[in-house]
C-alpha cells in the first residue's frame, strides 16, 4: 500500500515537472545562460575559461538546481495538496525523498547530461569534461536534498523564492569545494580524483539520508 | 490577403499549399545534397570539411529569418490582435530554436577542423548563441501561459525587445573582426566563392526555407486546431455544468 | 452498508489553539460518537477553520487534548480523517480522474471499509463525463465537488469539512447530503464548518462566537 502511494507520487512528480511550463527544461536553459554569461565577464581567452571551466559549470549547477527547487513545496502549499499529504498513512519523511529522487530526475539529471556540452564551449579537455559529469552525478544529490530543507522552511512564505537560496547556499559550500576539486582533478594535479569523489558521494548520502528528517520537520512545523 | 487572415480560411489554404511545399522542399533538398556532395569541389584549404558550410550558412539564414518572421506576427499580435498572428509567432519560435541550434552544432562541427576547437567565444558565435537562448526564453514562455490569448501578448513584447538582437547578429562580422570568416556572399564587389559553390548555397538556402515555410504552416494548423480543441473542451465542460444542473 | 467503522468516539477536552501569539480557539469540549455529526457556527475569524485543522493534524494545539477510541485508535487522528478545506488540493495541468486516481492511492487505508473506485466517485459527484478534462479547464464548482470525491475513494471513518459547499449547486448540495446521511448510517463521523443545509440538521452545534467555553447545543 505505502510502496503504491509512492510510485504514484513520483509519477506525479515527474508528469507536473514535464507539464508545468516544462519547469525540469527550464532548469537547463538556466544553466545554459549562467554558463553562456560568464565568458562575457571573463572574456573568451580559452586557456583561462579551459582553467576556470570547472568552477563556472559547478557555479551554474547549484544556482540551477537551487532555483527550480523553491517550488518543490510552495506549489503543493499554495493548492493544499500538502495538508492532504499530512494525512496520509506514508510517512512524511518519505514523501519528502520521493519528491526529491523525482525532482532530482527532472532537473538535475538534464544538467549532468548537457554538462559535458557545455563543457565544450569552455575548451576543456575530455578527462575533464568526464570529471564533471562524474562529480555532478555524485554531488548534485546533496544539493537537491539541501535544497529540500530550506524549500520547506520557506514554503507557505511570500517571497520565499531568495530567502531559501541565502539560507541554503552557505551550506552547500562542503559540495562545491569537493565537486570542483573532484572536476580538476580529473584533468590531472596534485590530488587523486578519487578522494574528492568519494567525500562528494558521503556528502550526497549523507544529506539523502538525514534531509528528508529536516524537511519533514520543517514541513510540520509550519504555521498554515 | 486578408481574406487569408481568417482561421478557417486559412486552413483550407494550407491545406492545398502544404503538399505542394513539402515536394518542393524534397526536391530541393535532393538537388542540393546531390550538389553539396558530388559537384560543389573542396576547398583548397579546408578540404571536405568545406561541406559543412552548405548546412551551416542557410540554417543561420534562417535562424534570423525566423525572427523577421516572429516579429512581423508579433506586430500583428500587438496591433490587430489578430489570432492568426499570435499562432504564427508560436509556431515559429520552436522552428526558430531548431534551425539556430542546426546552425550552432554544424558551426561548432566545422570550427572543429578549422580552428582545432569546437567553440570559440568571437561575436558573431556568441550572438547567434544568445538568439538561441532568446528562442529558448520564448518557447518557456508559451508553454508557462496557459491562456492562449494573454501568452500571445507577452511572447509579442518580448519577441519585439529581442529583436534589438538582429542587426547585432547580422553586422556583428563587421563590428568586431575576429576568428569568425567574415560574411562572403553579399559583400560589395560580388560573391567571393566559386560558381558552383555558390549555386549549391543558393540552392540549399531556398530548399531550407521552402522547409521552414511548410514546417511553419503545419504548425500553425495544428496550433488554430489545438486552440479550437481547447475552446471545445472549455465549451463542453461549461455545457455538462448547464445539463447537469437542469437534470 | 454496516461495515465496521474504526472509530468509536472522538472527544475534545478543553481544546485551545493559539496562531501568532494568540489564542484563537478557547477551551472548546465537544464530544462525538460513531454516525453523529457537529457543525462549527461562529462569525469570520471565530476560529472555525482553526479548530478544524488542529483536529486533522495541521497546528499543534496549545492546551486540552483529543482523545478517539475505536478498532484503529493506534493509528494517529490525522490518518482516520479526510479533510476537505478552502485549497482543493488538485494540480490543474493534470485531469480530475488523473488529480482523484493520485489521492485514492496517497490517500488508501489499510481499513476495510467500504470505498469507490475514482471513476466511480466522480460518477456519484455528477462528473462521469468531465473525468478526463484538466483541472484548469473546470469551473470553480467543479473543482469543489472533484475535491469532495476524494472522500469516496478512501474509507477513513472522520470527515473534516471547512466550508463544504462553497461554490456548490443546489443539485450537487443534494448529493453532498445524500453522501453524509450514508457515510453517517455506516458509522461515519462529520465535523464541519458550514452554514448550508446539508442533511445535518440534527447535528450538535458547536457556536464559537457565542462564549469561550464553547456551548454546546442542539439545532
Amino acid at each position: 500500500m505505502m510502496q503504491s502511494a509512492l510510485s504514484a507520487l513520483f509519477w506525479r512528480e515527474l508528469q507536473l515537472a514535464r507539464s508545468v511550463g516544462g519547469g525540469g527544461a527550464m532548469g537547463v536553459v538556466f544553466f545554459l545562460i549562467l554558463v553562456s554569461l560568464t565568458p562575457f565577464a571573463i572574456g573568451p581567452d580559452l586557456n583561462l575559461l579551459s582553467r576556470i571551466g570547472p568552477a563556472i559549470l559547478w557555479i551554474a549547477a547549484l544556482l540551477a538546481t537551487l532555483l527550480g527547487l523553491d517550488r518543490l513545496f510552495q506549489s503543493d502549499a499554495d493548492d493544499g495538496s500538502l495538508d492532504l499529504l499530512l494525512t496520509a498513512a506514508t510517512p512524511l519523511e518519505l514523501v519528502v525523498l520521493v519528491k526529491c529522487v523525482a525532482h532530482w530526475i527532472a532537473t538535475a539529471l538534464p544538467l549532468i547530461v548537457a554538462s559535458p556540452l557545455l563543457g565544450l564551449t569552455l575548451a576543456m579537455e575530455p578527462a575533464s569534461l568526464a570529471g564533471i559529469s562524474l562529480s555532478l552525478l555524485a554531488g548534485t544529490p546533496a544539493l537537491t536534498m539541501l535544497g529540500a530543507i530550506g524549500a520547506a522552511l520557506t514554503a507557505g512564505l511570500r517571497r520565499g523564492g531568495l530567502l531559501m537560496a541565502v539560507l541554503i547556499l552557505p551550506l552547500t559550500t562542503p559540495v562545491l569545494i569537493f565537486g570542483v576539486s573532484a572536476a580538476t582533478a580529473a584533468s590531472g594535479g596534485t590530488v587523486p580524483f578519487h578522494i574528492p569523489i568519494l567525500i562528494l558521494c558521503g556528502l550526497s548520502l549523507a544529506a539523502v539520508a538525514g534531509a528528508p528528517f529536516a524537511a519533514a520537520a520543517a514541513l510540520r512545523s509550519r504555521d498554515a | 490577403m486578408l481574406k487569408y487572415a481568417n482561421p478557417t480560411n486559412f486552413l483550407a489554404l494550407a491545406a492545398r499549399l502544404i503538399p505542394w511545399l513539402a515536394a518542393a522542399t524534397a526536391l530541393l533538398l535532393i538537388v542540393g545534397l546531390y550538389l553539396t556532395f558530388f559537384v560543389a569541389p573542396d576547398d583548397y584549404q579546408q578540404g571536405a570539411s568545406v561541406k559543412i558550410m552548405y548546412l551551416h550558412v542557410p540554417s543561420a539564414w534562417l535562424s534570423m529569418m525566423c525572427y523577421i518572421i516572429m516579429t512581423s506576427a508579433a506586430l500583428g499580435t500587438i496591433v490587430w490582435r489578430h489570432p492568426l498572428a499570435d499562432a504564427a509567432q508560436k509556431a515559429a519560435a520552436p522552428l526558430g530554436a531548431a534551425f539556430t541550434l542546426l546552425c550552432l552544432v554544424s558551426g561548432s562541427l566545422w570550427g572543429k577542423p578549422m580552428w582545432g576547437t569546437w567553440w570559440v567565444w568571437d561575436a558573431r558565435l556568441t550572438s547567434v548563441l544568445v538568439l538561441f537562448l532568446i528562442y529558448l526564453g520564448l518557447v518557456g514562455l508559451w508553454r508557462t501561459i496557459e491562456e492562449p490569448a494573454q501568452a500571445a501578448r507577452a511572447a509579442a513584447i518580448l519577441t519585439l525587445v529581442g529583436v534589438v538582437n538582429i542587426p547585432i547578429i547580422k553586422f556583428s562580422v563587421d563590428w568586431w573582426n575576429t576568428l569568425h570568416q567574415p560574411a562572403s556572399v553579399f559583400r560589395v564587389g560580388g560573391p567571393a566563392i566559386s560558381g558552383s559553390m555558390l549555386w549549391t548555397l543558393l540552392i540549399m538556402a531556398l530548399g531550407f526555407s521552402f522547409l521552414f515555410l511548410t514546417l511553419h504552416l503545419m504548425a500553425i494548423r495544428n496550433e488554430i486546431l489545438r486552440r479550437r480543441l481547447r475552446r471545445l473542451s472549455i465549451d463542453a465542460a461549461h455545457a455538462e455544468e448547464k445539463a447537469e444542473a437542469t437534470a | 452498508m454496516n461495515q465496521q467503522f474504526a472509530l468509536t468516539s472522538l472527544s475534545a477536552r478543553s481544546v485551545s489553539v493559539d496562531r501568532g501569539g494568540r489564542a484563537i480557539v478557547k477551551n472548546i469540549h465537544f464530544e462525538l460518537r460513531a454516525g453523529e455529526a457537529l457543525v462549527a457556527l461562529g462569525r469570520n475569524g471565530a476560529g472555525k477553520s482553526t479548530l478544524l485543522r488542529a483536529i486533522a493534524g495541521f497546528l499543534p494545539l496549545s492546551g486540552g487534548e483529543l482523545t478517539h477510541a475505536g478498532e484503529a485508535s493506534e493509528a494517529p487522528l490525522p490518518e482516520l480523517c479526510h479533510y476537505v478545506g478552502h485549497a482543493d488540493g488538485l494540480k490543474s495541468a493534470l485531469t480530475a480522474s488523473e488529480n482523484l486516481e493520485f489521492w485514492a492511492r496517497m490517500l488508501a487505508t489499510p481499513s476495510s471499509g467500504e470505498s469507490l473506485a475514482p471513476s466511480q466517485a466522480l460518477h456519484r459527484m455528477g462528473l462521469k463525463r468531465l473525468a478526463d478534462f484538466p483541472v484548469a479547464y473546470l469551473s470553480a464548482g467543479q473543482k469543489r465537488r472533484v475535491a469532495l470525491a476524494r472522500l469516496f475513494v478512501s474509507p477513513r471513518p472522520l470527515w473534516i469539512l471547512d466550508e463544504p459547499a462553497t461554490a456548490l449547486d443546489v443539485a450537487s448540495q443534494e448529493i453532498l447530503g445524500e453522501a453524509f446521511a450514508r457515510h453517517r448510517a455506516s458509522g461515519g463521523m462529520i465535523i464541519a464548518a458550514t452554514h448550508a443545509p446539508l442533511g445535518l440538521i440534527d447535528a450538535a452545534v458547536l457556536d464559537l462566537s457565542a462564549t469561550d467555553a464553547g456551548a454546546i447545543g442542539n439545532a
